[in-house]
């Protein structure tokens, strides 16, 4: 699996700016054949105009990309050959079907995928002579994931592929995605789910304002967070947050109904409990688990300080 | 083995087949109303007024720029600020076919269903009420096709200046009814004289209908009435390609 591997996309020193406003700022990132990689970040922070300057709709200030080494900028024909690119928001035609869709995109490519499995596998055999505007929004993005994939890219863009699916229908995309990377598609997925990164990704930028914050794998993300362990316990005893929050490695420990929770580095639950115990104090049902991405992300995207908690 | 652009227009015309409302107005409508007034007898006397034709005479051409009307500016810029709304034309941008392709299936379907509403019409025209065939074809070609090719510059300058579908339906009902008029669909524009005839000549529907009358009557247009459609349409294709934006 891990063999030796080219980069499929490279994005060097990207900037744009619309007016004032500097959307993407110095953003460097190379993509790897065959890896699932996200683009994490909160609205605004410059994921979608990365991927639309790396699909070619927009031109960076500064700054270039290479897709297979294709300039996207330059050449667009011959980035639609190799990149399927499945858009934030982008919709059909309102009375075109499912069926007439599939098969306008395979008319636009030379070997296409043969749609009808790849439509089976997306759960939309049974809808093809339904009407865009007639299917469910969980439908349109299926079928949009179809067309992005009818034209055998060997890099995908999914934006905000899951938003607005069901939990089944999200865990059945990712499959698919899964299962298109296996077939040696590299797959750029950009996302706001914090848990469809973590579960999904190889590896993951994290952006903000512009820029990235991070780049590494889940597990190295979280570890690298200043909460790599959550511990929970309940207690009707009064406690000291302030006594646990100088315990070295803790960043943060605050109570809500009676659950505390501390976030820390790697072996701060023992700490926690020992100083609960010179307290005086019995917790119960206490947890002990893993950082989430979540807490990474908060401590790498938090840019303004937070005062009160 | 078709090409993505050929593709792109089949599906447009598919697409066009169901849009019911839109092949009323422009196929159906016009003919209705030439069928309607065609019934007042008043309509089928020749006048003197109207250098010996009668009225549902000029109601001919007047009916033929309706349809163009209708297609124009009511259909047409309503479904590409959709498109462009909904992202269709972006979308497109990241396959192998251009989104330009989009643009021309639209131009092409609404400009045959006009086409068909034409010929209804001229032989309704002729079939129910006697009125009159193009006697000079090469003229009446000539001032169809440029009437026609003006007539889809409005559609594409209004699609260009519209940021969204809403404001794309508010300048249309702007420029609606002042081609409407200049048309002659509430009265031919040959009742008027003087003023107010010179001015209606300058405007693109205007010209279009003295064309499409001279050469009914057999003589070849004026060069003044396809000066005038010619202006428009390159100062209207000129402002639609300047400012179209594909997002």
């Amino acid at each position: 699996m891990h063999q030796e591997r080219e980069p499929a996309v490279v994005v060097d020193g990207l900037r744009k700016t619309y007016g004032e406003k500097v959307a993407v700022d110095e953003i460097s990132l190379n993509v790897c054949e065959g890896e699932i990689f996200g683009i994490l970040g909160p609205n605004g922070a410059g994921k979608s105009t990365t991927v639309e300057a790396i699909a070619g709709l927009r031109v960076g200030d500064r700054g270039h990309i290479r897709v297979h080494g294709i300039d996207p900028w330059t050449d667009r024909a011959a980035l639609t050959e190799v990149l399927g690119v499945q858009l934030q928001e982008a919709k059909l035609q309102q009375k075109i079907t499912v069926q007439e869709a599939l098969e306008l995109w395979s008319a636009f490519y030379p070997d296409p995928e043969p749609w009808a499995p790849l439509a089976e596998r997306l759960g939309l055999g049974a809808h093809l002579g339904q009407r865009f505007e007639d299917l469910s929004g969980g439908q349109q993005q299926r079928l949009s994931i179809a067309l992005a994939l009818i034209g055998r890219p060997r890099v995908v863009v999914l934006d905000e592929l899951t938003t607005g699916l069901d939990p089944r229908a999200r865990r059945e995309v990712w499959d698919l995605v899964r299962d298109v990377r296996d077939r040696g598609v590299t797959v750029i997925l950009v996302t706001h789910s914090m848990e469809e990164a973590q579960t999904l990704c190889d590896r993951i930028a994290i952006v903000d304002a512009g820029r990235i914050r991070a780049l590494d794998t889940p597990a190295g993300l979280i570890a690298a967070g200043t909460a790599a362990t959550t511990t929970t316990f309940d207690t009707s005893a009064a406690i000291d947050l302030v006594s646990l929050r100088e315990i070295d490695g803790v960043t943060s420990a605050h109570s809500a109904n009676g659950t505390i929770t501390v976030e820390g580095a790697e072996g701060v639950a023992l700490a926690v409990i020992e100083a609960l115990r010179t307290q005086g104090v019995s917790p119960q049902r206490l947890r002990v688990a893993a950082g989430s991405l979540d807490s990474a992300y908060l401590d790498l995207t938090d840019t303004t300080q937070e005062i009160t908690r | 083995m078709t090409s993505p652009t050929a593709a792109v227009i089949r599906t447009e015309s598919r697409l066009f087949a169901r849009e019911r409302l839109s092949l009323f107005w422009i196929v159906l409508f016009p003919s209705l109303l030439l069928g309607v007034l065609g019934l007042i007898p008043s309509f089928r006397e020749d006048s003197a007024d109207f250098g010996g034709r009668s009225l549902i005479d000029l109601y001919v051409p007047v009916t033929v720029l309706l349809s163009m009307i209708m297609a124009s500016i009511m259909t047409m810029p309503a479904t590409l600020t959709g498109y462009r709304e909904n992202g269709i034309l972006r979308r497109l941008g990241t396959t192998p076919a251009k989104p330009f392709a989009i643009l021309l299936g639209q131009v092409l379907v609404h400009a045959a269903a006009v086409a068909a509403s034409s010929v209804i019409v001229i032989v309704l025209g002729r079939v129910a009420f006697g009125t009159p065939l193009p006697e000079s074809v090469v003229g009446y070609a000539v001032a169809y096709v440029l009437a026609l090719i003006v007539s889809l510059g409005i559609g594409a300058a209004i699609t260009a200046v519209s940021p969204n579908a809403k404001a794309g339906q508010v300048v249309g009902m702007v420029v609606f009814f002042p081609c409407m008029f200049t048309a002659g669909v509430y009265f031919p524009v040959e009742v008027f004289g003087g003023t107010v005839r010179d001015i209606i000549s300058l405007t693109p529907y205007g010209a279009a209908s003295n064309a499409l009358n001279d050469a009914t009557a057999g003589s070849f247009p004026e060069l003044v009435d396809l000066a005038v459609m010619g202006g428009w349409a390159v100062v209207l294709y000129v402002i639609a390609v300047r400012v179209f934006r594909w997002e």
